[in-house]
């Protein structure tokens, strides 16, 4: 509620403190304004000499030009903005896989950082040394250029136990070609699913009513293997049929062929990003002090208990803000995807660039989907603070 | 009877390479089983990592193009320019070194010792001098410091402002072909010099920038507020590689027709616009660890808004976040390997050239692998340096 | 104690809002050069908030506050010259920690009344003398106890050459073995003339030097007067209520 100060003298207004502050804001407006204006202008001469205007309609234009590596169809008579679309995908498809080994190695890191055995201790601590001081893209380019595209001819590829070859055109693995039976197996997968969520949500009742939390993400696991399982055996016909990679001519040809541009960035992001992953998880665990493991001994709770209901909780509340901010450095950093010629979505929006000449519209276009991207990440991120916050005076 | 005992000693076991083995690698099951893994491993890679270095690679392509690495295609008989701007940086170093930490061991050995090892290189004699004289530069400098001669500080601090613009101004040159300094275009600047231009202008710049920014978002005007939000947020949440794409493509267009942007000058833009971004985030953590007392004080004494800042809140809260801001500068010495990608050759850049020359095809691995180990070595002994800096200083607390 | 005719804090009707919180009810309130008023009250009463507004730390929303003839307004030059007039001690003292206790105390003069460094570190080595720790002068704050910082607290605000000094509670946060060594400061600013407004419960002190003690609850002054008054004869029941509590130990 504001009331009026009542005096005698009236302030003259260039000394009044009130109006100094709206004054100072509207020069500041005025001249973010004037900036942008000039700058927005020079814009529009410019592209206006090149015969251009701004606008999102040429996007659905012809691309013209393809793409290596596609998870959804496409060809060059397609749409800039199907072009566009796939670039998202791989993008999506490379953060995802990454972001999940990363937190594999990633943790496993973090454990071997804080072993009793010596050996796995240093080990751990030697590759954090070396992978912090690296440049991200400086690495990335050795890895492709100097040890994927270095991988013997295909002729003579490298063989590992399980039919993985390596080979300088990619990196072929056994893989599951869908059969007749596979859409039935797909039902009985989704069917799998709704069971294990409905389990879930079962047992967190149970857990909250009796006070003595089951291992719901245990049982979850083990019910939805189980059904995929059974699923499995009971069809008449496998729903996957195993193809093995072979050698045909001067290329790999059956099971999923990786492109050495793929495994070089999906590899190389996945080993530099562990490192901090690794990282935020031993301080994530040391966070935890030493006195609420003794704590919880003493109450009688033995190793296994200790850790599940103790120890991981609270390590989970430090370790999940700077492992999202990991995950999304992943995400961002997967743009570098142009430095080794993977298609991802600043590839792609770089050649359309270079095909239609639309500069501005597709960097903004670029940037808005990174910050989507970045947006959703905070958004989880606040909401999982507020819902895990401890509560204090 | 009742005597004193004295304290017997401990009971000792005796140390053994076997029995320490037996108690530390091999006493479970699981760890006997990684041990063994894990030795194995060792063997394997490094036995593979020895041979490559030693017998396989071919490090003439390093030998024989040290000079692209270090000033890219920037003419040899310039060069003498570099070297005065390299020495006015020694004495900067060896000066401020003994005026504010002079008992910092690590930095006076480094300063030292560092180029002596550079010397090792197999650079041409004339340029292992050269090295040398970064030595003696600094060591002139030092003593000069521990001189106390009044007013020495303020020449030095305004030696550290000057020094970007007269290091460019060196680097660029001033007068025509035939003139003492002729001026020479940047498409040629490359390699480390590059590299090392890119992140000191960054820094440099960013720093002010960065600060003005964490001051808008915490100043109270909403409209001051929200913009320095949209502008942290924005920037913060793209790749560094969109906004050098977007300094290389759109700033020729956002400038008047006549003016064209040099490239170098463009790759600047965005690395500065990135940086500031992270470091007005690391300032306002600083601000915001300040207690409203010291605010109340201030103002009470009669300090208007600016002076409170200048004298009072910057000083503690920059001093907190020192420990930070140079984690990030590091980064961004990493960070400028990016502008390769938008066509410049600075360190990484540099590596096309090199291996574009027909007697040096197909030895990506020896180039590569040489610039890793310099970004590496660089990127660890600057974080080293800081590490001992902030325990000399005290810096990071109040 | 000399005092002059034309009161040097001249409050009237002052009211102030937070929100929908009323927290200043109308004071009205005159002080003269050289007198030394107390006040005193349980916490939340507005006491603390009544002299923040005296130097514009908290703003006032009704009524008229004219320190030394100059109106507080809105005008930023009544303002700077009010603040320049009035110093102020807090309870948790606020010394800058980056700088020296002589820094300290010498920065204001320097940059803001705009002396020159001899003069200016003249003044506060003198200015510690006067409150007894002159031997600190190159030490930083985090190195002094809290009697030591408080009494830098006071010299620092007196550097400024101001006409009224400003307490807040200024010995609340010491250890008891401190609480003297501030108050004998204190004590003798009072006895050479200074206009001070003290927020205190030591009244001890108050006995000693004020001349006049207010007592304020839910943000009015209730009652006011001599010290002898308020402490022998206390008109109203919650002054009585207030005093009988802080006073039996």
């Amino acid at each position: 509620m504001n009331r009026e100060t009542t005096t005698g003298t009236s302030v003259p207004f260039y000394r009044d403190e009130r109006i100094l502050q709206v004054l100072g804001q509207i020069a500041f407006v005025l001249g973010v304004f004037l900036f942008g204006y000039f700058i927005f202008h020079n814009m529009l001469v410019g592209l206006q000499k090149q015969g251009m205007t701004l606008g999102v309609s040429f996007l659905k234009g012809t691309s013209g030009f393809d793409i290596g590596e596609t998870l959804v169809e496409y060809s060059r008579n397609a749409t800039y903005l199907r072009a566009y679309l796939v670039g998202l995908l791989n993008t999506l498809l490379l953060s995802a896989l990454g972001i999940v080994f990363a937190t594999v190695f990633g943790v496993i890191l973090g454990v071997a950082r804080l072993s009793t055995n010596l050996l796995i201790n240093r080990l751990a601590a030697f590759y954090l040394e070396v992978i912090r001081n690296l440049s991200l893209l400086v690495f990335l380019i050795f890895w492709y250029l100097g040890v994927f595209l270095k991988l013997p001819r295909v002729k003579q590829a490298i063989i590992w136990p399980g039919s993985i070859f390596l080979t300088n055109r990619g990196v072929g693995i056994p893989w599951g070609v869908p059969s007749g039976t596979f859409p039935t197996y797909r039902w009985i997968l989704f069917l799998g699913l709704i069971l294990t969520v409905g389990l879930g949500l079962v047992l967190n009742a149970r857990g909250k009513r009796t006070g003595r939390p089951p291992m719901t993400l245990l049982w979850m696991l083990v019910t939805f293997f189980a059904v995929a399982v059974v699923g499995w055996l009971i069809l008449p016909e496998s729903p996957l049929m195993l193809e093995l990679p072979y050698v045909k001519g001067l290329n790999l040809a059956g099971g999923k062929i990786l492109s050495p541009e793929f495994m070089a960035l999906l590899s190389g992001l996945v080993l530099y990003t562990a490192a901090f992953i690794g990282e935020v998880v031993r301080a994530g665990i040391q966070s935890v002090s030493r006195g609420q493991i003794e704590a919880a001994r003493a109450l009688g709770l033995n190793g296994f208990q200790t850790m599940r209901l103790v120890v991981f909780p609270q390590a989970l509340r430090v370790i999940i803000p700077p492992l999202t901010s990991q995950y999304l450095n992943l995400t961002k950093n997967s743009s570098l995807a142009v430095a080794v010629g993977f298609p991802d979505v600043f590839y792609v929006s770089n050649t359309i660039i270079n095909q239609s000449g639309r500069a501005v519209e597709m960097i903004t276009l670029v940037m808005l989907t990174y910050l989507t991207f970045s947006l959703v990440t905070s958004f989880f991120m606040n909401w999982y603070n507020q819902k895990i916050k401890l509560v204090e005076r | 009877m009742s005597q004193a005992t004295d304290s017997l000693p401990p009971l000792t076991e005796r140390f053994t390479v076997l029995g320490w083995l037996r108690k530390n690698l091999f006493n479970t099951w699981p760890n006997s089983l990684l041990s063994v893994l894990a030795i194995l491993f060792v063997y394997w890679a490094g036995k593979g990592l020895l041979t490559w270095i030693f017998t396989v690679a071919e490090w003439n392509v390093v030998a024989v193009n040290l000079r692209l690495f270090m000033i890219g295609q920037y003419p040899a008989d310039q060069a003498w320019r570099l070297w005065i701007g390299m020495y006015f940086l020694a004495f900067l170093i060896g000066n401020s070194l003994a005026i504010w930490a002079p008992h910092s061991r690590a930095w006076t050995i480094s300063l030292f010792v560092l180029p002596i090892l550079l010397a090792i290189l197999p650079f041409s004699p004339i340029v292992r001098l050269e090295i040398l004289g970064f030595s003696l530069l600094g060591a002139i400098g030092w003593f000069l410091g521990r001189s106390q001669l009044s007013g020495l500080r303020r020449i030095v601090v305004i030696g550290w402002i000057i020094f970007l613009p007269v290091f460019v101004l060196l680097i660029h040159g001033l007068t025509g072909e035939n003139g003492s300094m002729p001026v020479v275009r940047t498409n040629v600047w490359g390699g480390l010099l590059l590299t090392f231009l890119l992140t000191v202008s960054g820094i440099f710049f960013s720093f002010p920038l960065g600060v003005l920014l964490a001051l808008g978002r915490r100043s109270n005007l909403p409209i001051v507020r929200w913009f320095s939000i949209g502008y942290i947020e924005l920037v913060r949440g793209v790749p560094l590689i969109t906004i050098l794409f977007m300094a290389q493509l759109m700033l020729p267009l956002f400038l008047p027709a006549n003016i064209t942007v040099d490239r170098v000058l463009r790759a600047m833009v965005g690395i500065i616009m990135f940086s500031a971004a992270y470091l007005a985030e690391n300032v306002r953590g600083g601000l915001q660890a300040i207690p409203k007392g010291q605010f109340e004080a201030a103002h009470a004494l009669g300090f208007g808004g600016a002076q409170t800042m200048l004298f009072i809140i910057l000083p503690q809260a920059l001093r907190l976040v020192i420990p930070i801001l140079v984690g990030q500068f590091i980064s961004l010495f990493k960070d400028t390997s990016l502008v390769a990608i938008v066509g410049l050759f600075d360190l990484l850049g540099i590596a096309k050239t090199v291996l574009a020359q027909p007697e040096f095809l197909g030895l990506q691995r020896e180039v590569y692998a040489f610039i890793s180990l310099i970004y590496w070595i660089l990127s660890y002994v600057m974080s080293y340096l800081s590490q001992r800096l902030e325990v000399t200083l005290g810096v990071g607390q109040r | 104690m000399s005092q002059s005719d034309e009161p040097i804090i001249i409050c009237r009707d002052v009211n102030k809002w937070y929100g929908n919180f009323h927290a200043l009810k109308g004071i009205n309130m005159e002080v003269r050069k050289g007198e030394v008023i107390v006040i005193f009250g349980p916490s939340g009463s507005g006491k603390s908030t009544f002299i923040r507004t005296i130097n514009r730390l908290e703003e006032h929303q009704k009524g008229q506050i004219i320190v030394d003839g100059i109106e507080l307004t809105h005008d930023v030059r009544n303002i700077e010259a009010i603040r320049m007039e009035t110093g102020m001690v807090f309870q948790q003292f606020n010394l800058f920690p980056h700088l020296t206790v002589l820094q300290n105390i010498a920065l204001a003069p320097i940059q803001v009344r705009k002396w020159d460094k001899e003069k200016a570190e003249e003044t506060a080595r003198q200015l510690l003398e006067r409150v007894g720790i002159p031997e600190q002068a190159d030490k930083f704050p985090g190195q002094l106890s809290g009697g030591q910082q408080q009494r830098v607290a006071i010299a620092r605000a007196m550097a400024m050459e101001p006409k009224i000094l400003l307490f807040d509670e200024p010995t609340s946060a010491l250890d008891p073995e401190m609480i003297k060594e501030v108050l004998d400061v204190m004590i003798g600013l009072a006895k050479s003339g200074m206009t001070m407004l003290v927020v205190t419960h030591e009244m001890g002190f108050a006995r000693a030097v004020a001349d006049r003690m207010f007592f304020f609850d839910y943000g009015q002054i209730v009652e006011s007067g001599k010290p002898e008054e308020i402490f022998n004869n206390p008109r109203e029941d919650r002054t009585k209520l207030f005093l009988s509590q802080i006073l039996t130990h």
